[in-house]
């Protein structure tokens, strides 16, 4: 009987682990084993450290990347203050017939490419664009302002980009959150500011770091907004693994890349569970 | 096995890796009428095609299209290409000193490996309106035009303003050491004026755009792209720069492991034939190899050329010669450090 | 004596719908008062209404003197305990109680102190670090009163706070429930649709139906003499007739019912001969065969339909002769009628006194 159990359960595990195993084992096994390798000034290829070295000795790489992390963690951090009153307001203040349409309504631009959004948004704010046509037609303005190209824009669009990976768990766990709680709280002496962070928050936690982990790492893997809404300054961490692999075809440096990336970002969610005092077995359930 | 696989499909195809605009759907849908194939086109850059290519090991395409200087280094370390086959190609359609030149810049151990296509050469697009005086690429880093700037962030901007600072860089590749000093030197400079840029494109078509809206009034670009814009604005043009345009040839070469190859070497000889040459030329203003194009040719392209290049321009032009292994290292790290800088 | 609360007039409605109408009522000090009615009668509404949780659309809320008028709900002396409690799962127990206190930025000793005074009182020491979902449900109950009667209300609302138990707690419940308002002596608002806890606990009752209180009373005047035939029949259980008035003195009259029995009952008010009522009769008013010698009685004979045994409180269920009413009838426990079975036919005997007859509206 037991015996038969185990069978099964290998019967249904192989064909996950095989397939964890091709496409995501592999070829990182491929990439860890580039990043390893590097060529000497002769040619000739040579197991070394070099490309991780690397990272740590020239100071515009790692500078990058915690530029790249700091600016993750920022816009997680915004991403979260606006889709958590957004979240609260489709589930607790409107009328439960608009709750659907506003979930589709946040969901719509996501029906096209990224590029596409972010050409959207190039339309608006270019100093030719159309907010810049509007606010010198209505006399805001006396000459166009260049609105792109600066990091804010790009925060913009990157907590654009990220909106509904946030509001989507948070409205997930709020409903579950028993409107009775918050009038209890009211009732018992609570302000707004004491509902929010005694209640509301503790209650949509799990929500909370879930969307928060999906944020930053989609932020920080996140390739063509910085690079077209940031403009001059936007240098972001993918961008260089990019330049590694494409423009100087050095592919054993941009596997080291590929891996720091990988290690450090897993370490900055490992921090960031830790400080706010979750686990991921929570988050997960 | 190959050829069991290769007659399930009823339609010969050719997939070809090339640039925008390098296969006008025109052209694609005579070539199918003329020989019954069909081509599958994607559209790429330099940098782009060798990292696809160096990926499959010189597979999954039947004819790619590298500017003729990047192709012996990646050649010689990976082994992407397989030599031309000279006697396949109709000689006599091209210019001779042209196929003469791409086969001598791409010769690897005593075999060549591309045949010429178009050429172009990269300098400034100007809107005179607002910059009758930008003549030169020190132009890009001027503070008279700050925030009307742009320019792309690759090694053909490093290499115009290396000359435009008087020194030759083609002079130094083969002295890694002194040009690491020099771009660093190049990258320097460009740190220094990087307030005055507005963006780096990296979008051709987003660039036109710009200088057509009138946000960028001065950049560095391909010449056919000024000329693009002069048709619809006479304000702004292509300006051969004192220091030099950089004059850049476009190839064919046949990847390692193409499966088509008769289908290239087609597609090869379809496209210098002086009529096809010229709907080329016509369409995206670039000079081709071939050589009985001109007559085909519309008067305005005759007038480009007539306006920016005269004798002394076209005599100053700066071929790009093949890049050594390597340089392309030194210059992505003072790239990324133009970019990260304030 | 002072009255901790005064409602004068309260009305609200949801659109075209009137869930309160023109509500009035006063609880004094100490009083322990319940408002009683059917699922759907704008109880919770009006509840609400008090701790500011729900806006009137007219009227006047008086707390201890003091107008409610544009109060928030935190900053009323009343606190509520809600239908599902609404305990706050991401606290401890200690924690639940001490939310209040905190609020009111109350020293940490002086916290801790009240919280351990209030645990005691409801039995509930040294339970301050378990979790809510440790507890059972009669616990959470007391910690909800706990949570609340920490903060010295002046008025202690309560929604139907035994709704969710099991019968056998709730019965224990209830007892506790009272016994503890007697020793605090805060004011409680009890609402429930249970007229055994109403009328088991409270000083006062208020009978709602369909937004509307029907009558005020204490739970003894409720069950005896119901203003109403809601009243008659939502207190206690009732037989009902419907009938005509045949010939009628200043408080007595023959009523002809339905089924052509005829009943000499006393009038509330006076009424006329040939006006239609509805007569009212409670189970224990109806004695099974009488003694021939009581000459006052009315008397008419029915069918046993089956006997409902429950102890002290068992019934017989009847139908008359020739027709299918059915009637509940008080069956002592005294094994006097033991020899009643199934489809026996027994006469049935009542006072006039006991018969409560309303005009039909
Ligand atoms: N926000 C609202 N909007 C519209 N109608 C409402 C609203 N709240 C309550 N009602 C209606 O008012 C009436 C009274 O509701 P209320 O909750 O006060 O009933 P209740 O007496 O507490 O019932 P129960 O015993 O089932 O809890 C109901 O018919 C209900 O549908
Ligand atoms: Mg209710």
């Amino acid at each position: 009987m037991k015996k038969q159990k185990r069978w099964g359960l290998y019967f249904f595990l192989t064909p996950v682990l095989l397939w964890l195993f091709l496409l995501i084992v592999l070829p990182h096994i491929d990439l860890l084993i580039m990043s390893f390798r590097s060529e000497t000034i002769d040619g000739k290829a040579i197991w070394s450290p070099a490309n991780y070295l690397n990272f740590f000795e020239e100071p515009i790489y790692w500078l990058t990347f915690v530029r790249t992390a700091v600016y993750s963690i920022l816009v997680t951090f915004l991403t979260f203050v606006i889709a958590l009153p957004l979240a609260f307001y489709i589930t607790k203040v409107v009328a439960p017939r608009f709750q659907g349409f506003l979930l589709v309504l946040l969901l719509l631009p996501f029906w096209v490419s990224e590029l596409v959004r972010v050409y959207g948004w190039m339309i608006l704010l270019r100093e030719s664009g159309v907010i810049n046509h509007f606010m010198i037609k209505l006399g805001f303005l006396n000459q166009p302002v260049e609105m792109l190209y600066r990091d804010s824009t790009m925060i913009l669009g990157l907590v654009y980009t990220s909106m509904l990976f946030m509001v989507v768990p948070i409205v997930s766990v709020l409903e579950s959150l028993d409107n009775s709680l918050i009038e209890a709280a009211y009732d018992l002496g609570a302000n707004m500011w004491t509902i929010l962070f005694k209640i509301v928050i503790p209650h949509a936690t799990p929500g909370i770091v879930s969307g928060s982990i999906v944020v930053f790492m989609l932020t920080l893997g996140n390739y063509l907004t910085p690079n077209l809404m940031g403009g001059k300054n936007s240098l972001w961490f993918t961008e260089q693994i990019y330049n590694q692999f494409i423009a100087s075809f050095n592919w054993n440096q941009g596997s080291a890349f590929g891996f720091l990336l990988l290690v450090l970002s897993s370490l900055v969610v490992w921090l960031g569970l830790k400080l706010t005092k979750q686990n991921l077995r929570k988050v997960v359930q | 096995m190959a050829f069991a696989l290769g007659n399930v499909y009823a339609a010969e195809e050719l997939s070809l890796l090339t640039w925008s605009g390098y296969a006008p759907q025109n052209l694609v849908d005579k070539f199918q009428k003329e020989t019954g194939i069909t081509v599958k086109v994607t559209n790429s850059n330099n940098e782009e095609m060798i990292a696809k290519l160096r990926a499959t090991r010189g597979a999954g395409f039947d004819l790619a299209q590298p500017s003729q200087d990047r192709i012996s280094s990646v050649q010689e370390k990976y082994n992407l290409y397989q030599p031309i086959d000279y006697s396949k190609i109709q000689s006599d359609l091209m210019i001779d000193s042209m196929l003469e030149a791409v086969k001598k810049s791409t010769m690897v151990a005593d075999k060549a490996y591309a045949v010429p296509f178009c050429w172009g050469t990269s300098g400034l697009v100007v809107n005179r309106k607002f910059a009758p005086n930008a003549s030169d690429y020190a132009d890009i880093l001027n503070a008279m035009y700050a925030g009307r700037i742009s320019y792309r962030l690759k090694r053909p901007t490093l290499i115009a303003l290396a000359f435009s600072m008087g020194e030759n860089p083609f002079a130094k590749y083969s002295d890694a050491m002194a040009y690491k000093a020099l771009m660093e030197k190049v990258g320097e400079a460009m740190i220094a004026g990087k307030p005055f840029v507005k963006n780096y494109w990296t979008n051709g078509d987003a660039l036109l755009e710009s200088m057509r809206s009138g946000e960028v009034h001065v950049a560095m670009a391909w010449d056919n792209g000024g000329w693009k814009l002069h048709a619809e604005n006479p304000n702004i043009d292509f300006v051969a720069p004192r220091s030099g345009a950089l004059g850049w040839i476009d190839t064919f070469a046949i990847p390692s492991k193409a499966e088509n190859v008769d289908a290239a070497y087609k597609w090869i000889n379809f496209m210098m034939q002086p009529e096809n040459a010229a709907v080329f030329t016509n369409a995206e203003k670039y000079g081709t190899a071939s050589a009985g194009s001109g007559q085909f040719l519309d008067a305005e392209i005759k007038g480009n050329f007539e306006r920016c290049f005269p004798m002394k321009a076209i005599a100053n032009i700066k071929w790009y010669p093949p890049v050594p292994a390597k340089l392309e290292e030194i210059e992505g790290l003072i790239l990324d450090k133009v970019k990260a800088a304030k | 004596m002072q009255i901790d609360l005064s409602v004068q007039n309260v009305t609200k409605r949801f659109d075209e719908f009137v869930a309160v109408d023109h509500v009035s009522f006063e609880v004094p000090d100490g009083q322990f008062f319940s408002i009683l009615g059917p699922s759907g009668c704008g109880k919770t509404t009006l509840l609400r209404m008090i701790a500011g949780l729900t806006e009137p659309t007219e009227g006047e809320i008086e707390i201890r003197g003091q107008s409610m008028l544009g109060i928030a709900p935190n900053k009323r002396p009343v606190n509520l305990i809600f239908q599902h409690l609404a305990l706050f799962p991401m606290m401890n127990v200690g924690e639940n109680i001490a939310f209040g206190l905190k609020r009111r930025a109350e020293s940490k000793s002086a916290i801790r102190e009240k919280v351990d005074v209030i645990l005691e009182r409801v039995d509930l020491a040294g339970f301050g670090a378990k979790k809510i979902d440790q507890l059972s449900g009669g616990q959470k109950q007391r910690v909800a009163i706990a949570r609340c009667l920490v903060l010295e209300p002046a008025v202690l609302l309560l929604d139907e706070p035994l709704g969710a138990l099991d019968l056998k707690l709730r019965e224990q419940m209830k007892v506790e429930l009272k016994l503890l308002q007697a020793k605090v002596g805060t004011t409680f608002v009890y609402i429930t649709h249970d007229q055994s806890e109403a009328l088991v606990m409270s000083d006062h009752v208020a009978v709602m139906n369909k937004g509307v209180f029907e009558q005020i009373d204490s739970p003894k005047n409720l069950y005896n003499s119901p203003q109403t035939p809601f009243v008659a029949q939502f207190v206690g259980d009732n037989n009902a007739w419907s009938g005509r008035i045949r010939q009628c003195d200043q408080d007595a009259a023959d009523v002809e019912t339905s089924e052509g029995n005829v009943f000499r009952t006393k009038l509330r008010e006076p009424l006329q001969s040939g006006d239609e009522v509805d007569l009212f009769l409670r189970p224990e008013a109806m004695l099974i065969q009488p003694d021939p010698s009581l000459a006052e009685l009315n008397r008419f004979e029915v069918i046993v339909k089956d006997i409902l045994f429950d102890g002290a409180n068992s019934r017989l269920l009847a139908h008359p002769l020739d027709a299918d009413t059915e009637l509940l009838i008080a069956l002592p426990q005294t094994r006097q009628f033991d020899y009643i079975r199934k489809h026996d036919k027994i006469e049935i005997g009542w006072d006039q006194k006991s018969g409560i007859c309303f005009a039909r509206s």
